[in-house]
C-alpha cells in the first residue's frame, strides 16, 4: 500500500495534466438556429465542445468573465446563459426577458448588463450568481417604454446605452450597485440603432437610422452633452434599401481615422477623428453590416447586408483603397480577428461553415464545419473596454 | 439583375411556388426576415409576425408592405426579390405560422 501511493499520486497528477485547458485563445461560435453554441480553440482551429439548448440565437452577441473562464451568452429570447469553458458545460441559465439584443460586461467584471426590447429596458445580473442587481426601464414620454440598444461598458464602473424609440442615451453609473445614478441625455436624433465604444473608453458614437448622422458623447466631457456629427452627409442622396442593420460593435478606428458604414448608402465613411468631419468615403459592394478594423488597424474588414453578403472587402488604411474582395461564400454574418490580428475568422451561415483567413497574404488557412453560424467571439475580448 | 431575373424564372406567375423556391423563400424567413423579427418570428426590432399578431389585417396591406416596404420605418422593399405571388405565399405561411421548415 505504502509503495502504491507515490505511483497512485503520478497517476493522478498525468490525468490532472492532460486535463488542463488554458482559455486565452479559445472563443465561442454561435449556432444560430439550432440553438448551439461551439467552444473552440484559435490557434490549434479546433472544435472543443458544443453547448446546447441556449435558445433564440438569431441576435446573439457573448462577453466573457475577465478571467477568460466563464462566456456569457445573450439570446435573442431574453435568455442568459453562463458558460463554463473549462467545463463544456452550462453553469448557469436564465430567462430574463421577452426579446433582447445584447449585453455588457462591468469594468470590475462583477456585473453583466443585458439590454431588451420588451421589456425595454436594461437589466444588471451579478456576473457570479446571475441575480438580478438591478432594472432600468427605459421609460419616456407618458407610458413609452423603448427598445434598447448599443449596450456598452464604460470605465468608471458605468453602462451606457441608447433608446432607439426615444432618441435618448443614457448613462449608469454602478458604483454603488444598489443604487445606480442614470444621467439621461435626450433629443440625440431619431432611431439610434447601434452604438460603439471606443477602445480607450473615451467616445460613445450611437448611428441614427431615422436621419442622416451619428450622436457623439464624449465621456471626458459629460456636460458638453451629445454632439451630432456627420449630419449634413448623404442628405440629399437617395437613401437605398437596408435589408440588414449595420453594427457598430467594431469600432475601426485607425490613427486619426474612424470607419463607420453608412446607412441607406453602399459606402464606408472615413471620420476625422480630431474634428468628427468626414475626411473621405469608400464606395463598397453593398450595405456594409460589419467594418472592422485588424488589431494593428492597417486593414479594415467589411462585410454586407442581404443580397450582397457572399462577399467580404478589406480596405487598406494607408490609402484607403479597396485592396482585396473575397467571397467566402454564402451569408457572411460576422467576423473575428485574433487577438494579434494574423488572422480571421468568417462565419459564412448559408454554406454551414467558419473559414480561417491569413491577413497578411489574405489566403484562406482552413474551413471548419458549423451549423448556421452567426457570429464568433474569442475570449480576448475580455479584456476589452466596450466589448 | 442577373439574380433578379434566374428568381423570377423560377417561379411561374400563378399558383404556388416551387418547391425549390418554397425552401428558398422559408429560409429567406428564418433568417433575412429574422434579422429583424426574430427567428422565431416573435419580433425584434420589428414587429412580431405571429399568427395573433398579424390577425384583422388584410392580405393585400401585407403583401405591399413586404413588397413595398414602408416609408419612414426600417422595413425595406423586398419587390426586387420576389413577386407578388410569392409574398402572398409567405404571408399564407405567416398566418398558419408555418415558420419552420
Ligand atoms: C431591416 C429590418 C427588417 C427586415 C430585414 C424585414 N422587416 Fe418587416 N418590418 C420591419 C419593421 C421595422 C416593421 C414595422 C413597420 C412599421 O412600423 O409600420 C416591419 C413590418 C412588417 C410587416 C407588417 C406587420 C404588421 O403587423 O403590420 C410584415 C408583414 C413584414 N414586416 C414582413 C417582413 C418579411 C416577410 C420580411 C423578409 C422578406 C421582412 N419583413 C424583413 C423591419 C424589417
Amino acid at each position: 500500500m505504502i509503495k502504491l501511493l507515490p505511483l497512485l499520486a503520478l497517476l493522478f497528477s498525468f490525468n490532472a495534466i492532460a486535463e488542463l485547458r488554458a482559455t486565452g485563445d479559445l472563443g465561442i461560435v454561435i449556432e444560430r438556429e439550432d440553438g448551439n453554441a461551439l467552444i473552440i480553440n484559435t490557434t490549434e482551429h479546433k472544435r472543443l465542445a458544443k453547448i446546447e439548448k441556449l435558445g433564440d440565437l438569431s441576435h446573439a452577441s457573448v462577453v466573457f468573465s475577465r478571467d477568460q473562464r466563464y462566456a456569457y451568452v445573450f439570446g435573442r429570447d431574453g435568455g442568459l446563459t453562463k458558460i463554463d469553458m473549462l467545463k463544456d458545460a452550462i453553469d448557469k441559465r436564465i430567462i430574463q426577458a421577452g426579446n433582447s439584443i445584447g449585453g455588457a460586461i462591468s469594468q470590475d467584471g462583477k456585473l453583466i448588463a443585458v439590454s431588451n426590447y420588451t421589456p425595454g429596458g436594461i437589466k444588471v445580473f451579478s456576473s457570479d450568481t446571475l441575480e438580478l442587481v438591478a432594472d432600468i426601464p427605459s421609460d419616456y414620454g407618458e407610458g413609452l417604454r423603448s427598445k434598447v440598444v448599443g449596450l456598452v461598458d464604460a470605465p468608471g464602473q458605468r453602462f451606457v446605452f441608447s433608446l432607439f424609440d426615444a432618441g435618448e442615451i443614457w448613462m449608469a453609473d454602478f458604483k454603488n450597485p444598489k443604487a445606480p445614478a442614470i444621467k439621461k441625455f435626450p433629443n440625440i436624433g431619431k432611431q439610434p440603432y447601434d452604438a460603439l465604444m471606443s477602445p480607450d473608453g473615451h467616445y460613445y458614437i450611437a448611428g441614427l437610422f431615422g436621419e442622416p448622422g451619428l450622436a457623439l458623447l464624449d465621456l471626458w466631457n459629460l456636460d458638453a452633452g451629445v454632439k451630432h456629427i456627420l449630419s449634413d452627409y448623404g442628405k440629399d442622396d437617395e437613401k437605398l434599401p437596408v435589408y440588414k442593420m449595420p453594427h457598430l460593435e467594431g469600432w475601426a478606428v485607425a490613427g486619426d481615422y474612424v470607419f463607420a458604414p453608412a446607412i441607406g448608402q453602399h459606402k464606408v465613411l472615413v471620420i476625422d477623428k480630431n474634428t468628427w468631419e468626414l475626411h473621405d468615403t469608400i464606395s463598397v459592394a453593398g450595405q456594409p453590416v460589419f467594418v472592422m478594423a485588424r488589431p494593428d488597424a492597417r486593414q479594415v474588414w467589411v462585410n454586407f447586408a442581404f443580397p450582397d453578403n457572399n462577399q467580404v472587402q478589406i480596405i487598406d488604411v494607408k490609402d484607403l483603397s479597396i485592396s482585396k474582395t473575397l467571397s467566402p461564400g454564402k451569408a457572411v454574418l460576422h467576423m473575428e480577428f485574433t487577438p494579434r490580428g494574423e488572422q480571421v475568422w468568417v462565419a459564412v451561415r448559408d454554406d454551414n461553415q467558419l473559414v480561417v483567413y491569413d491577413t497578411e497574404t489574405l489566403q484562406e488557412i482552413t474551413r471548419l464545419p458549423a451549423n448556421k453560424p452567426n457570429g464568433i467571439f474569442f475570449s480576448s475580448r475580455a479584456h476589452k473596454i466596450g466589448l | 439583375m442577373l439574380v433578379i431575373t434566374a428568381v423570377l424564372a423560377k417561379t411561374s406567375l400563378a399558383g404556388e411556388p416551387s418547391p425549390e423556391r418554397q425552401s428558398a423563400l422559408r429560409n429567406m424567413l428564418n433568417h433575412d426576415c429574422g434579422a429583424c423579427h426574430g427567428l422565431t418570428l416573435k419580433g425584434g426590432l420589428g414587429p412580431a409576425l405571429l399568427p395573433e399578431a398579424l390577425a384583422g389585417k388584410p392580405d393585400d396591406f401585407l403583401i405591399s408592405t413586404i413588397l413595398n416596404g414602408r416609408e419612414g420605418t426600417a422595413m425595406p422593399p423586398w419587390q426586387p426579390f420576389m413577386n407578388r405571388n410569392e409574398a402572398a405565399w409567405l404571408v399564407e405561411i405567416l398566418r398558419k405560422s408555418e415558420t419552420k421548415p
